[in-house]
């Protein structure tokens, strides 16, 4: 229900103080980000610091440039961005798979226990010349990597959550004589719905740490391979560039879940 | 003669864990007719809640034989909304899960949440309500299916003071108005005489009925009306010593 929309003048006051702040930390947060790289442009444009060795951000944007005119900027983002989106939405979607099979049979879910809390543990990195073995050079290999990091944390998340349901619901739809799918899709499911969200919020950052790892092992391009490349041939610039390319499309991933985040809360209401 | 509707006949509970057996109920005999209000009454941790379970066929009695005629609707202590369902589809619930979610049905839950003062509330979600508006909600939802006996466990006891004394009349005006049979168990000794036709004492774990009383309150009903009354506090140190005892 919506509230009449008279304010009294206090309250008009109070609600412009908070806009006030609002638009404060908004101008602080350009302000800083202005000023570290202004500082960093006057920093090697007075010599400083070596810009070979620290690149600046006209020369990052110049790289840019550059390599726009190669044609090979969107080539090397959209190579990384597709294999992240891949790896990421194969994890999220096998990660609630195999924790719904978690939940259903104790047994499995006991059974199973230390081979997750081992493969949580394990570095991933650790099996990256097996992955190079078995999936070859190629984008399934970087893929791979991408969903074996995200995968362990998606099952664990999502298991704890559908673990966590209240039990005195449960026992509610038990005394209405619910079966065991029917808690699952009335109870189970849209209870765990902030958990859902949370856990796309981290395994967005676990797609770009897979699929930049599986860069630095296999790689042909992308940005991970922009970043190995530029380290080999000290071209200091290419790898800043990368970093704030990455720097971008990791963002912009993110807020696009939190966009998906607002979108469905409006139908659930907590 | 009236009709029994739910009898225990020497029931016993026994419960199993790694690390041992514990009785929960032995010899537990008691009835509840048709159209009654009975209220149960224990010590803390004699086993109340796994009454109402059994009673509910939740769990299966070690021994003895259960009977019911008709079917079950079970209130818990706190109101156990869905936050993510408005009120509507949460009294929609049991009729999907009953598989019974059909126009008709759903008119008749419908009707009843607006004969019960829920009508602008309906499409609302439950942080929107009162915690007394939420409980009604959720009595509302145990009656959606037209159950015959209503299972009531501790129902008030998540409510503060004020809110209690305002949804326990709701709720027994509600029941007694739909004509309800109700099982309520409670810790709360004034909760139970002033809402019940009957109570029953339970003992110590393993739990039995230790006494049993008719309340002589005649055609009073009303629980505010009853805690006015002389036999109120006569009750409930009749009640209060044999809890203690």
């Amino acid at each position: 229900m919506k509230k009449a929309m008279i304010y009294s003048e206090e309250h008009k006051k109070y609600l412009k103080k908070q806009r006030l702040k609002i638009a404060l930390v908004w101008l602080l947060r350009i302000g800083l980000l202005a000023l570290l790289l202004g500082f960093w442009e006057l920093s090697t444009a007075l010599g400083w610091v070596d810009p070979f060795i620290m690149s600046s951000p006209s020369r990052v944007c110049k790289t840019i440039g550059s390599l726009y005119n190669d044609g090979t900027l969107f080539y090397h983002i959209g190579v990384t961005l597709l294999e992240t989106l891949i790896g990421f939405v194969i994890a999220v979607v096998l990660g609630v798979l195999i924790a719904l099979a978690l939940w259903w049979s104790e047994t499995v879910r006991r059974v199973l226990e230390p081979y997750i809390v081992v493969l949580n543990a394990l570095p991933k990195i650790a099996l990256g010349p097996l992955i190079i073995i078995w999936f070859g050079t190629g984008n399934k290999a970087i893929i791979f990597m991408t969903v074996l990091v995200g995968l362990i944390v998606a099952i664990m998340h999502m298991l704890s959550a559908f673990i966590a349901t209240d039990k005195n619901k449960i026992l509610l739809l038990k005394s209405m004589g619910a079966s065991k799918l029917q808690i699952l899709r009335k109870l189970v499911i849209p209870s765990s719905f902030a958990s859902f969200i949370s856990m796309l919020k981290v395994n967005v950052g676990m797609a770009w740490i897979g699929s930049i790892m599986g860069e630095y092992i296999v790689s042909r391009a992308g940005l991970g391979y922009l970043l190995v490349y530029g380290g080999q041939v000290f071209k200091l610039d290419l790898v800043m560039t990368a970093i704030f390319i990455l720097c971008i499309l990791a963002a912009g991933m993110y807020f696009l879940v939190v966009l998906l985040e607002k979108v469905l809360v409006k139908n659930t209401e907590s | 003669m009236e009709q029994e509707i739910l009898t225990f006949t020497d029931v016993k509970l026994t419960y199993h864990t790694r690390r041992g057996e514990t009785t929960a109920a032995e010899g537990l005999n008691f009835s509840v007719n048709a159209g009654e209000f009975v209220a149960i009454i224990g010590p803390s941790g004699c086993g109340k809640t796994t009454l109402l379970s059994l009673a509910a066929g939740l769990l299966k009695p070690s021994a003895g034989v259960i009977k019911s005629h008709g079917s079950f609707g079970y209130m818990l202590q706190k109101d156990q909304l869905f936050q993510w369902r408005t009120i509507e589809k949460n009294i929609f619930l049991p009729l999907e899960i009953k598989k019974l979610n059909t126009p008709e049905h759903r008119e008749r839950a419908r009707n009843l949440a607006e004969k019960y003062g829920l009508k602008d509330f309906l499409q609302s979600y439950p942080s929107q309500l009162s915690g007394g508006m939420r409980q009604r909600a959720a009595l509302i939802r145990t009656l959606a299916t037209n159950p015959d006996i209503l299972l009531l466990d501790e129902p008030f006891s998540a409510l503060d003071y004020q809110t209690r004394l305002n949804v326990c009349e709701d709720v027994s005006a509600i029941i007694r108005s739909e004509g309800k049979t109700a099982l309520l168990i409670t810790h709360d000794i004034s909760e139970a005489i002033s809402l019940a036709d009957r109570v029953l004492v339970l003992s110590q774990r393993p739990a039995h009925v230790a006494y049993s009383h008719e309340l002589d309150f005649g055609e009073v009903k009303n629980p505010l009306k009853r805690r006015e009354m002389p036999q109120f506090s006569e009750w409930f140190e009749i009640l209060w010593r044999e809890l203690n005892g």
